[in-house]
């Protein structure tokens, strides 16, 4: 191996994630073993044939052998023990302290208590969706859906209410999105019963004005869009858009989960959206958990609020209320009211960032992409999306191996998986339909050090070079993971097994 | 910034100095040149004070939290889709780990632990409600309910769905979002079942409505109000009559008791994932789970992530990597299977433990306890003068309280005062007459507790 390797990155060759050999628990059955007991009591007299006849096959281990067992899970995990610049996702340090004080303080809330015994939390809320709105200028936030996507379904629903109570459902059946905006808004637009109409990027790397003119029209119920996209550019017609949409008589929705690096410079109302999403999940600090619980945060302005989904938090003089009794809102999304303790700990983070913070964020993570496109535009083989466009993207951006594969046969897909060797989780490719081949999109955000930066684009470089001379390294990563590369074709419905019972089934006996 | 901040290694050194350098800017502002002058604000945000400190957000948000009473410093008897169970330790300890608490797709082979765990969420489901297909979990039960009323759609290529004509609310109001408004040329029609005076669906409404037009009938065994159903293969058959899916809903914790849907002729089964080793934050530890039996005409419809077992290079290794992504909206945008997104997947591992150490006995155990505190507090609100329950009807947690001369808001205030949440007020819900409230008594409940509530509701309602 002649890659050269820098000093900090010839330490870290010595990693090797944690790797238990775990059996499956679904294996460790029939020991006669028990984790967790309760009081003995008689056996019911159960109606008709209600009773169960076989006992489920779970796994009979004692309390100490399942701790240990999920710890080993954990610990074959990476997450973000190493460096994780997973680009659409605003990898942020998930403070702490938000965990312990949600943990602490809502466990044992449940959220059909009496109002006045929900005072904090209501609190809580009223003052986020303050916050909230002093950041995107919209007039009000509710929590209750439970992810980024959510908050767009939310959006469908509020603009199938919005023109129905206007007798215009029926004719309004289209909801206009652009390629680069994330699929959770044409997918959602369409599973409200939308039409979805997809616009395609031009030279600018978005779609022109006259695109969207001729699709807008009387059947327009909403305009769904993100800006920045993914690829970093702004659609400086963005207002423009707005107008045309509105004047046709549509709502539109800003998709604003790539604001990390807009804060306190943009605000979705003010470019004329009726309403918004952020994900407290990304910009806001809390965990992702692996996928959730999250919220999508929507907010929207004055003429959309009687829409909103119930309950809606209420300050009457000093207290707090829950409001259900709210004609036109769309009921609910989702059970309840919302992920509160991701609520909690978005408000903690926010909290703890306040004006100056969130613009020092900002900056930082512009700046970061930046100095990201300026080392990798000088890696071997890595080109940029939209090449012409030169001027500085924004907190994320659009790269390419094509040269690299084209040179050598290494995907980026194997460059990432060889990554994970270095203490890097794979990175975030792109969304489908892949416009730039072989792409990858990382996103520095505020917490990594410049150190941490610099590693990540070394290695990045180190398995580009291993690519040109020692291509076999890379094809059979990962060496220094908990496990070797699957093999089984999953996408075969004889080989697919999602459950122990289907493996059993297809592959044992 | 005055300080450099905790949270942003940048923020303090000449870390940004020196990146400015490299990419030879000026300062930060050269950066935004994409964004138009006059889409910029105008003025700095006018936020509360920042509290970088964390003494001083710590003290904050005790305060604030300060303001809140607890079902732990209370006694409650509220469930209702939210359900004070027994949390084992070991789940709060399992969902606290950093790894998979900050962990994002990743590879299965570096997320490899958090892969293998959510498989074990999938598998123990699938041992629980003896299904062989289970996705991973969707937002909520009503969501569940929701998406496995569009697959049986899609599936059946039919609009109708015949449900409870008692259901959750909460969860009907998020199946009726899912449905669409009737102006839309997509919409599912929601028609509802008779409940007779059993509590269970009425047999005769149900075949009379059972039609070729159905796409599916949804039931629950514990219902909403908590009764079992006897004879929940013969709905199911009905179902199948009609060449409609037959889509339980079914509370995880009473299958060491009840049979699993799949053994009854379920072809779908749904249910909540909080009574499994979640909290219930305040509504916030709510998920859900769709099963089913693994062919492709259902695997094909899920809308969820999928988690398949697998082989590796190394012989006899197991690994874990997705399944049917490209169905999803990830994969087809608005041509794939609804939506999916960031969902309850760190609650799934907390299921994942739960189910592990509580094993086939625990579920059996569980069950028979909470069956016997709950049957026990309903035997004893009913010998109270003004209170009344119907005992005839065999019930797994919940059950209803009728009052003869007192409203429930009423009662609700007094026990308040005495330290009792009493149960969810559902007087003029469907199938209600009169004042009425759902009461719930699970394992968390001691014999003593059941008898402070009725010591207090005695005086209340005397
Ligand atoms: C721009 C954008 N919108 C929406 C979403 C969807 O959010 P979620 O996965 O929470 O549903 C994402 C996901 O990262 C996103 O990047």
């Amino acid at each position: 191996m002649t890659a050269p390797i820098k000093d900090y990155l010839k330490r870290s060759t010595g990693f090797h994630a944690a790797r238990w050999a775990e059996p499956v628990v679904c294996e460790m059955t029939g020991t006669g073993r028990r984790g967790i007991v309760f009081d003995d009591a008689p056996a019911p007299t159960l109606p008709g044939t209600a009773m169960r006849k076989v006992a489920p096959a779970l796994p009979e281990i004692t309390e100490h052998d399942a701790l240990r067992h999920y710890l080993h899970l954990s610990q074959m995990t990476m997450g973000m023990m190493g460096v994780s610049l997973f680009g659409t996702c605003t990898m942020k340090y998930n403070p702490r302290i938000g965990e312990r004080a949600a943990l602490e303080h809502l466990r044992n809330l449940h959220p059909l208590q009496d109002a006045s015994t929900l005072q904090g939390v209501l609190e809580l809320y009223d003052n986020f969706s303050d916050f909230l709105c002093e950041v995107s200028g919209m007039d009000q936030f509710v929590f209750q859906a439970g992810g980024g996507a959510d908050a767009a379904y939310t959006h469908a629903c509020v603009t199938r209410a919005y023109h129905a109570s206007r007798g215009e459902l029926q004719q309004r059946d289209q909801i206009i999105t652009t390629i680069q905006t994330h699929p959770c808004s044409p997918a959602t637009a369409n599973t409200a019963g939308f039409e979805v109409i997809t616009l395609t990027l031009e030279e600018n790397g978005y779609p022109s004005l006259e695109q969207l003119k001729s699709v807008v029209g009387p059947r327009t119920a909403a305009l769904m869009v993100n800006n920045p996209d993914d690829m970093g550019i702004y659609n400086p017609d963005i207002k423009e858009w707005v107008r045309i949409v509105h004047e046709a008589g549509g709502l539109c929705f800003y998709d604003h989960a790539n604001f990390n690096g807009v804060m306190s410079r943009l605000r979705a109302r003010e470019l004329g959206f009726d309403a918004c999403m952020y994900m407290l999940h990304k910009t806001f600090g809390a965990p992702k958990g692996g996928g959730g619980p999250a919220v999508g945060a929507y907010g929207c302005a004055e003429h959309l609020v009687p829409f909103l989904p119930s309950p809606l938090v209420v300050k009457d003089g000093d207290s707090y209320r829950l409001d259900d009794d709210r004609p036109d809102s769309i009921g609910r999304v989702r059970e309840f009211w919302g992920n509160a303790p991701q609520v909690l700990k978005a408000y903690a983070w926010a909290r703890a960032m306040g004006a100056e913070g969130l613009r020092e964020a900002a900056d930082i993570s512009v700046l970061s992409n930046n100095y990201m496109d300026k080392r990798l535009g000088e890696v071997r083989g890595v080109t940029r999306s939209n090449p012409d466009i030169t001027v500085p993207r924004m907190e994320m951006t659009r790269h390419s191996v094509e040269k690299v594969t084209q040179d050598t046969g290494i995907t980026i897909f194997e460059i990432s998986i060889r990554m994970t060797d270095f203490g890097i989780d794979a990175l975030w490719l792109s969304h489908e339909p892949w416009l730039v081949a072989e792409p990858f999109t990382p996103e520095a955000g505020e917490l990594w050090s410049k150190e941490d930066i610099d590693y990540w684009i070394d290695v990045f470089e180190h398995v580009v070079t291993e690519a040109y001379e020692n291509p076999e390294i890379v094809r059979t990563a990962p060496h220094n993971a908990p496990i070797h590369q699957l093999t089984t074709a999953l996408d075969e419905p004889d080989q697919w097994a999602t459950t122990w019972r289907a493996y059993q089934r297809k592959h044992v006996s | 910034m005055t300080k450099p901040h905790p949270w942003m290694a940048n923020s303090g050194g000449d870390a940004k100095q020196q990146m400015l350098a490299a990419v030879g800017a000026q300062d930060v502002e050269a950066l935004f040149v994409q964004v138009p002058a006059d889409h910029r604000m105008q003025r700095p945000l006018d936020l509360p004070p920042q509290l970088a400190s964390e003494v001083a957000l710590s003290r904050h948000l005790d305060d604030l939290m300060a303001k809140n009473e607890t079902c732990a410093d209370n006694l409650s008897f509220l469930g209702a889709g939210a359900w004070p169970h027994y949390v084992p330790a070991i789940c709060d300890e399992v969902v606290g780990r950093y790894e998979w608490q900050t962990s994002v797709f990743g590879a299965p082979t570096s997320d490899h632990g958090r892969n293998q765990a959510w498989f074990e969420f999938t598998s123990q489901i699938g041992a629980l409600v003896e299904m062989d297909f289970v996705g991973l979990p969707v937002y909520s039960w009503g969501c569940a309910i929701g998406h496995s009323v569009r697959m049986a759609s899609r599936i059946t290529g039919r609009k109708r769905v015949l449900i409870p004509a008692i259901m959750d609310p909460e969860r009907l109001s998020v199946l009726e979002n899912y449905c669409a408004p009737t102006e839309m040329e997509r919409h599912i029609e929601i028609v509802t079942v008779a409940i007779g005076a059993d509590g269970c669906i009425d047999r005769d409404d149900l075949r009379a409505k059972a039609d070729d037009s159905i796409a599916a009938i949804y039931f629950e065994t514990p219902s909403y109000h908590g009764v079992i159903e006897g004879n929940p293969a013969e709905l199911c058959q009905i179902a199948r009559d009609a060449g409609a899916e037959a889509i339980v809903g079914v509370d995880p914790l009473s299958l060491g008791l009840l049979e699993a849907p799949g053994a009854y002729g379920a072809t779908i089964a749904v249910g909540p994932t909080q009574p499994l080793g979640v909290h219930m934050y305040a509504g916030g530890g709510v998920g859900g789970f769709i099963a089913s039996p693994d062919e492709e005409k259902y695997a094909r419809e899920y809308n969820t992530l999928n988690v398949s077992i697998s082989q590796t290079r190394q012989q006899g290794e197991f690994g874990f990597g997705l399944t049917l992504f490209h169905q999803s909206s990830y994969g087809m945008r608005d041509e794939g299977k609804d939506w999916t997104g960031n969902s309850v997947y760190l609650w799934s591992l907390a299921n994942a433990a739960y189910m592990a150490a509580m094993g086939p006995e625990g579920f059996a155990e569980i069950g028979r306890l909470i069956m016997a505190r709950a049957g026990s507090a309903a035997q004893a609100i009913n010998a109270l003068d003004g209170a009344s329950v119907d005992l005839s009807r065999p019930i797994f947690k919940e059950f209803v309280v009728q009052f003869a001369d007192h409203d429930v808001a009423t009662i609700n205030d007094a026990l308040r005062q005495r330290g009792i949440f009493g149960g969810k007020d559902i007087t003029g819900e469907a199938g209600i007459t009169g004042a009425a409230a759902l009461f719930c008594v699970t394992e968390t409940h001691t014999p003593d507790d059941i008898d402070r509530l009725v010591t207090a509701l005695k005086e209340v309602l005397a």
